[in-house]
This record gives structure tokens, sequence and C-alpha cells, in this order.
């Protein structure tokens, strides 16, 4: 915890994106969480990755549950809109804004807590209806905010701070998220932002439910041995199956792998992610075989991280229910009530 | 790169840019934190320590510090106009608000029991008072001789009383005196080889650099009676002898003297002042803050005009004639003055004053003496013991290098006392004692630190200065009236603590990146290591100030390594407060230079530290 602002002065050489802003500028209050804690990492990759993608502040809706996950919000983007919903209704609030305003970037944070246990439902169905946003689950397998009971991520096995063995099995957001329809998957390491910041670079630019798990360790409670969300852990049995460049439409290609090595895959907007192979047998495009992967992996104790999976023609909410293209607060009043003679028209449609 | 070796006094002692750029190494954070504090006296002391004349300096210093310091870096587009901390005018604060008794009982007593070696000092300038002050109170019996009748050389003669009172200068000087100095005044020594004969154990020369550089042009004999050395004219000034000036007064020159010159001349009755130089303004010798402050009374500075004649009729001078020039580089980059071809302009005067520089003169010294000159007539001098080629014989100030300030001739005063010192107790003068520094962990509590951690947005403050009818009227008022305490306080608070240092312990790093997340100045990096130019590029934010050193660990367990810059740090204990593991920690380094005294002498070194 730290009491003292950040300083506002910055680098001399700090600079700014096309939209004139610094890195600076994206940041919000200063965190309230426990030093060292992965959560604040994760912050620092929103705050770099939305920065790199000249987003308007404005434009953006964070929407978060309740947790030391759910407080983060709060710690970046400080010039964006936030909602700090009931405990594991982050998805339903999300969902409904979604729907009112479909021009807004919805990034969903939440927790193992939040997500997993109380909200686990909301988690299945959000991803279910496939809608547009980033849902970034800060994983760290315990509770922190109650001193560190197991959560429902925590693998079958690992020891607490105390010595407890955990005997329950473990949720795996991941799998789950692909078993319920996400269009994009993946998992990232709180410790990586080299990593991590394309990871959500891309989510951002995904058109569809775009997950990521990342793993961050809590240092105050899960971060031992015997832990397997602690950082020497994670990094020990971290299975990176491939590396990515985002690439925006109009940013050049400037790095040129060896032909073989690389997947090229379109997104719906034109911008290009392009996935160096760490696993050469690894197709990220391939849900079954993603599927497969994952669970021998996590089966060996290891930590599969990257793009695990990406499906090039999503589609989202708004297209499964073909909704209007305009967000409902700029439509007038005409648009939004044509009138009694409109409504006879409908009715009788459906006689 | 290596990992750097934090232990080298020199590594942490680079990041306190101040302390490090101040010749006599004023361990500057550590008294402006004690201004803060409303420990004006302690901070006068850590001051006298290191710089002998606290209340002379923080009015008259040339403040090699500010221009160093962090904060004028930090603030670089980050305010408008970035500027360091007003160090110089804060020691005024010390000075202003300390009460003599405290002072006083901390300074060192005058010996109670001689140790029967008599030094001579020659000049009674800043060198010769510094090492009459680090000397007399470990018993040497040492006398200061001086032509005037009162000590305190340049700083007594030359500056002119509203810049530096004569009450400060008495009593800083007093304080010197009172530690059982004996001071002659009003005996010019004539001969060395007298002195030598004398039998002192030790002689040494302050003379400074006395003489006025003069200008011959034509004219200059016949309209001698208006045309003054500028150094003589102040000194005059200073004594009384010179009380009014000409209406119209021209000053030639650039530096500080010639600022010093017009301004006094402003004060004296000259009614319509000009400086004309032959450099550019920005080329100008003086510096900054002196010249906009000749240029605030309402002095015009004419530039790139030659002088070429002194005109007179019968001897009563009528004015000057200059050539305009202007300033053409070549292909190194180095300066050429060009007639621009108009016709040479006439600048009609009553007086002139020609301040166009100094020089060392020695007639005293006769070949006979033994003492070295080299070609250009100055004495052949250890840079480091000061030490001349007659071994007893030591050379400090102006005297020994040329014209600097009162700074350098302190910092010369103290390394000149050590040799001494050395020399007298029969030790190797060439080996040098090494600083006394210390390095204390500053945490209190998990966000509690024993320094003020809270990075003000403060721009610099101003100092105020008296009403200019008032000041213009006497040249005995003071301008500067400096800080009170809170605008001294506010000052103060734009300080960095730079010496309160980032130290960083490989073992304890989790690599969990708190540290490069909160650096507001992204001066952390984690990275694979490489040659430092590489690893410079490669940094969060370049860092391409490559005289600011960066800070390298031993590998990580990653097999990266922390790479810290030092650049524009603002030592907020961000970094620490959001270590978890306590990898990283605030720790004050306090550099203390050793000077004259047990602690410099072979063996002495032992002693001092566990004293410590």
């Amino acid at each position: 915890m730290t009491y003292l602002a950040k300083p506002k002065l910055h680098h001399p050489t700090l600079p700014t994106n096309t939209l004139g802003y610094t890195r600076r500028d994206y940041e919000g209050k200063i965190s309230t969480l426990c030093a060292g804690c992965g959560h604040d990492s994760i912050s620092a990759a929103i705050i770099q990755a939305c920065w790199e993608m000249d987003i308007e502040p404005h434009r953006v809706a964070k929407l978060s549950g309740i947790g030391c996950s759910s407080k983060t919000p709060d710690y970046f983007l400080g010039n964006s809109h936030g909602f700090n919903t009931v405990h594991g209704r982050m998805p339903s609030v999300l969902t409904g804004a979604n729907l009112a305003n479909r021009d807004l970037l919805y990034l969903g944070v939440s927790g193992d807590g939040d997500s997993a246990s109380i909200g686990l439902g909301q988690f299945a169905h959000v991803m279910r209806r496939g809608v547009n946003m980033v849902y970034i689950l800060e994983n760290n397998g315990v509770y922190g905010l109650t001193k560190g009971q197991f959560s429902a991520t925590a693998d079958q096995g690992s020891k607490s701070k105390r010595g407890v063995v955990n005997s329950d099995a473990p949720v795996d957001t991941v799998s789950l998220a692909l078993i319920m329809g996400a269009s994009f998957v993946a998992r990232g390491f709180s410790g990586d932002k080299k990593q991590l910041v394309p990871l959500i670079k891309a989510a951002i630019a995904h058109q569809g439910a775009a997950f990521i798990d990342v793993i961050s360790p809590c240092v105050a409670f899960n971060n031992h041995a015997g832990s397997t969300k602690s950082y020497d852990y994670v990094r020990a049995h971290n299975e990176a199956v491939n590396r990515i460049d985002f690439i925006t439409t109009r940013d050049p290609i400037t790095v040129d792998y060896p032909e073989g090595e690389v997947v090229t895959v379109t997104q719906h907007d034109g911008t290009v992610l392009r996935l160096k192979k760490v696993n050469a047998d690894y197709d990220a495009t391939d849900k079954i075989g993603a599927m497969n992967f994952i669970q021998q992996h996590q089966a060996q104790g290891e930590v599969v991280t990257g793009l695990l999976y990406v499906n090039e023609s999503s589609a989202d909410m708004h297209t499964h229910l073909n909704t209007v293209d305009t967000p409902l607060n700029q439509l007038n009043a005409t648009q939004l009530c044509p009138g009694s003679q409109a409504l006879a028209r409908v009715n009788a449609a459906l006689r | 790169m290596q990992p750097t070796d934090i232990r080298k006094p020199d590594y942490f002692h680079k990041v306190v840019d101040c302390q490090w750029a101040c010749p006599a190494h004023t361990p500057v954070p550590e008294y402006i934190r004690l201004i803060a504090a409303g420990r004006y006296s302690d901070a006068y002391l850590v001051n006298w320590q290191s710089n002998v004349f606290p209340g002379i300096l923080g009015r008259t210093c040339d403040r090699p510090c500010e221009p160093a310091c962090r904060r004028g870096r930090v603030e670089e587009k980050n305010a408008a106009t970035p500027e360091p901390v007003a160090i110089c005018r804060l020691k005024r604060v010390a000075a202003d608000n300390k009460t003599q008794a405290a002072v006083r009982a901390g300074m060192p007593k005058a010996a109670q029991k001689k140790n029967g070696k008599r030094i001579a000092c020659i000049g009674a300038g800043p060198a010769s008072l510094t090492v009459a002050r680090d000397l007399a109170p470990l018993g040497y019996s040492v006398t200061v001789f001086d032509a005037d009748p009162k000590a305190g050389g340049f700083m007594r003669t030359q500056v002119p009383r509203f810049r530096l009172p004569e009450e400060v200068i008495d009593e800083e000087v007093g304080y010197i005196l009172d530690l059982g100095v004996e001071f002659i005044g009003g005996k010019r020594i004539e001969s060395m080889q007298a002195v030598l004969a004398d039998g002192w154990d030790a002689v040494f020369v302050g003379t400074g650099a006395p003489r006025g550089r003069d200008l011959v042009l034509p004219g200059r004999q016949e309209a001698a009676k208006h045309i003054h050395i500028g150094i003589d004219w102040l000194s005059s000034v200073s004594f009384g002898h010179i009380n009014q000036v000409g209406r119209r007064v021209i000053v030639l020159g650039g530096g500080n003297t010639a600022m010093d010159c017009c301004r006094s001349a402003k004060r004296l009755g000259g009614e319509d002042v000009k400086v004309i130089v032959r450099s550019g303004y920005e080329e100008m010798k003086a510096s900054p803050w002196e010249k906009e402050d000749a240029v605030h009374e309402g002095i015009p500075i004419l530039n790139f005009m030659v002088p070429v004649s002194f005109e007179h009729t019968n001897g009563q001078l009528t004015g000057m004639f200059f050539e305009k020039v202007s300033a053409e580089f070549d292909a190194k980059g180095k300066r050429r003055l060009v007639p621009t071809g108009e016709p040479h302009v006439f600048v009609e005067c009553d007086d002139v004053l020609i301040a166009v520089g100094q020089e060392n003169a020695f007639p005293w010294i006769e070949p006979a003496a033994g003492i070295e000159f080299d070609q250009w007539g100055m004495p052949v001098v250890d840079q480091v013991t000061h030490q001349s080629t007659v071994k007893n014989v030591f050379f400090g100030g102006d005297a020994a290098f040329g014209p600097k300030n009162i700074i350098w001739a302190v910092a010369h005063g103290h390394e000149a006392a050590v040799s001494i010192d050395k020399f007298l107790s029969g030790e190797n003068i060439a080996d040098r004692p090494s600083p006394l520094t210390n390095l204390i962990s500053q945490k209190m509590g998990i966000h509690e630190w024993s320094y003020d951690n809270d990075i003000t947005a403060d721009a610099r403050n101003k100092v105020p200065w008296a009403a200019a009818e008032k000041t213009l009227k006497s040249i005995k008022v003071e301008v500067e009236l400096g800080f009170d305490p809170s605008t001294g306080f506010k000052e103060a608070q734009r300080c960095l603590n730079c010496d309160v240092q980032t130290v960083f312990t490989t073992e304890a790093c989790i690599e969990c990146d708190a540290c490069v997340d909160i650096c507001p100045m992204d001066c952390i990096t984690f990275t694979a290591n490489g040659e430092e130019a590489d690893l410079r590029q490669r940094l969060h934010a370049p860092a391409l100030r490559t005289d600011q050193d960066l800070y390298v660990s031993t590998d990580l367990k990653t097999g990266r390594v922390m790479v810290k810059d030092e650049d524009v740090c603002l030592h907020c204990g961000l970094c620490a407060e959001r270590c978890p593991t306590g990898a990283w920690d605030m720790q004050k380094f306090l550099l203390q230079m050793t000077h004259a005294g047990p602690q410099c002498r072979d063996g002495g070194k032992d002693q001092h530290r566990k004293a410590a």
C-alpha cells in the first residue's frame, strides 16, 4: 500500500500517442493493494495497451465485481467510465451496458472468486452470448481480502501459506471459456508484460467475447513453496505456446520470421495477429486441438500461456440479435418510439 | 555491464549532483533538510564545516551546484521553465536565521596547547582563512598577513556592499580569527625570501589574482584620469576612497567584475551606465543571474562591440570608439569575431571602467626563493597537494591556478591544510585521505521515512528585492533580502533529497515489476544485460545522459538484471514502498570530506570511522 500520490512529474522523453496523450494520462488513482501485488502489474499492462492503441479514455467502460481484482479499475484509466457491480454480477451489467451502447470498449475486470465461485453462472453466460468485450480475470488462487483461503481456481494438491493442502478440483476458467463459446481465449502472467500487453491489445481489437486469464501471484498469501500460483512456480512451469505481434491496420510489419514459424490471423476489423510459434505443434485456430493441448499440459502441472484460441470469423451478440447499429442514446424519440401504427404492424406480424 | 559497486564512495556521491559539483563537496541535501526542519544553526554548521563562509557564499557564490541540480533536469518538459533548487539562497536562510551562540558552541575551540609549529598564510582571502581555520584548532600557530587592514581579501574589497554587507564578512572572518589565529593587517609582504628566512614551518600563499588587466588603446595615457581598472576601482569604492563617478559611464568587459562595476557606478551617481562587451550577450562570462541583476537595474548591455580608442579633449575623456563585429564559427566550432564593416560607433562617456580580466602577479617572489614558475608566470603547483617546488610552500585560491571564485578557494584551502598537516607530521602528502561515507536506511514504517518523500510541484521561489529607489541611492543598501523562513521552507521542499539513495538487493528481489510500474520517471528496467551503449537504448526510458550512471544489479533468478538510470530519479522512495520484499531500500548517503587533523593522517582513518 502506498499513501503518497504518484508524483505527476514524468520522464522528459515520455512519448505521446497519436491522440497527444502520454502513458501517464491513462493512469488512475494510486493503488491501495499490497506492495508487489500481481494485479498492479496487470493494471500497468492495461494502461500500456490502451496508450499504444490510441484509445480515447472516454470511450472505455471499466466494469468489475468484488475483490482485490475488482478494486483495480480505480487504479487505471482514471478518465474512463467505471461501474463497480455486485459480487459476481459484472457480466450481466456489462451485457446490459453493451446492449445499450455498442460503441464503447467494454473492459470487464474480475477475479477468481468473483468469476469462478459466486459468479460462475454469469461467467458462463457472458461467454455464450458472445458479448463484445475484454474480460480479464486476475487469477491468484486465493481470497486475498479474507486472508488467503483457497479459491475455486486453486490447483488440487497445492498448499496454502499455512501448509493446508487443497483437496478440491480447480475450475479451469480457460477451458470453461472455450467450451462456453468465447471466440478469443488467452492466458498471461502478470510477471511477463512482454507477453501480456500484446494479448490485451489483440483482445481489445477482437470483435466478440475475448477472455484473458492472467495468473497474478498474491504476494501476501500465495507466493510460497507449494503454491502453483507463485512467481517462482509460474516462471518454472510456464509453457508458452506462442508470442504474439499485434499489428494494427496502419502499422508496417517490421519483423520477419522464417516461413512456418509464424501464423497470421486477420481479424474482422483488419488488424493482424502474427503468432510466433513457440510450440511448433500448436494451432491457435483449432479449438478442439487447443482444448486437448491445455488439458494434457495442465495434467503435467504446466501453466499453458499465450493466445490459446482465436476464431477469425467471430460474431458478437449484436450480430446474433440483429440489433440496431446506432447506440440507443443516439437514437431520437421517433426512432425509439415509432408510434402506434408501427406497433400495430408488429402485432399483426405476430398473429 | 559489470554490476555496480556501490561501496565505492564516488558512486553515490555522483548521484548527489550538487555535492559532486561543489568544489568543497558540501552535503547540500543534508543542510536543506535541516533548514526545512527549522534547524538553522545545525544547517549553518554543516555548511561551515565544508565551505567555511555560509553567509558570504549564500550571497555571492558562483553556485556550481545549481546547474548540476537534478531538479532542473526533472522539471524539463514538466514545468514552463525548468529551474534548479535555489541552493545558494537557502544557504543564506541558514545564515540569516541561525543563533550565534548555538553556532559558536558547535565550532572547534582555539587550541589549549600549541604544537610548536608555525605557519604563515600570505593574503587574508578565503583560501588562507580556510587553511587557518583547519589548522589553528589542531595546535598550529597560524599567522595571516594582509596588505589591507582587515581580513577577508577579495570578499571584502571587491564584492560591493549592496551584494554583501560588511557585518556578514566581519562575523564569518571573526569566527576564524577567534580560533586563535594571529592576523597581521596592513602589512604587505614584499619578499618571499625574507619570509622563508623567518623559519616558518610551512608557508601558504593565498594572494589571489590581484592585478586587473589593462586595455592599451589610443588615448589610454592621455585620458588616464577618467579610466579605471575595475577591481582597483571597486576596492577604492569599498574603502570609501571613491564615492562618486561621472554621469555617463562605460564598463568594458562581460564578467562578474564588470557586473559589480556597473551596478556600483549606478549607485555613485552614474545616470547613464552601459556595459559594452566584445562577445555576444550569451557568451559573456558573468553568471546569468548577475547579468539579469544588472539588466534589472536598467543597465543596458551592448554586445559585439570591440573597443578601438579612447577619445579626449586635452585629457578630458569624451567617449570611446567601437568596431562592430559579428560572430562566425569555423568547422571546428571555434568562434571568431569578424568586423561587420559598418562605421565605428562613438559612445560618449565621462568615465570608463575596465573589467576585462584579472591576472596573477608575484613581484614579491624573487627567483632566488627557489619557487619554480611556468612560462605563463604561474607557480608550478601540484594540482592535488598544492605543494610548490619548495617543499614547505603551498599555494591555493586564485594564486595557485588563476582566477576562479570563493568556493574554489575554500576547496583549495582544505586540501592545502591536509597537505600541511601531513607534511608537518612527516607523512607522504601525495597519499590523500578518502572521504568519510555513511549509508543508513531511512525506513521508519511501511509508508514512513525519516525524510519527506512527497515531491512538491512548486516552481522556484524568487528572492525578494529591496525597493529599487532605495537600493540605487546607496551603495550600502543590500539589494537581495533573502528568503523569509516560510519561503525558505517552501524552497527547501523542492529539494529531491538526492542523497537518500535507492539501494537494491538482488537476493531479495522476486521480479514482480512493482517498482517498474510505480516509478514516475521510468528509471527502472529489468532486462537482459548488455554493453552500456546498447543497454542505455533498451531501457524503459532511454538513458541519454551518459554522464549520469546506470545502477546495474548482479544477475537475478530469471537471468536478467535490474538497471536503474540515476538521471531523473525523484528519490521519492515509491519503488521501496511498493517493494514487497524490501529489495529496494532508501538509504541516506552522507559523504564528508576528510579535513586536516588526526583523521587525515596515516592510521587515523580507522579511528575516524570508529568515532563515526
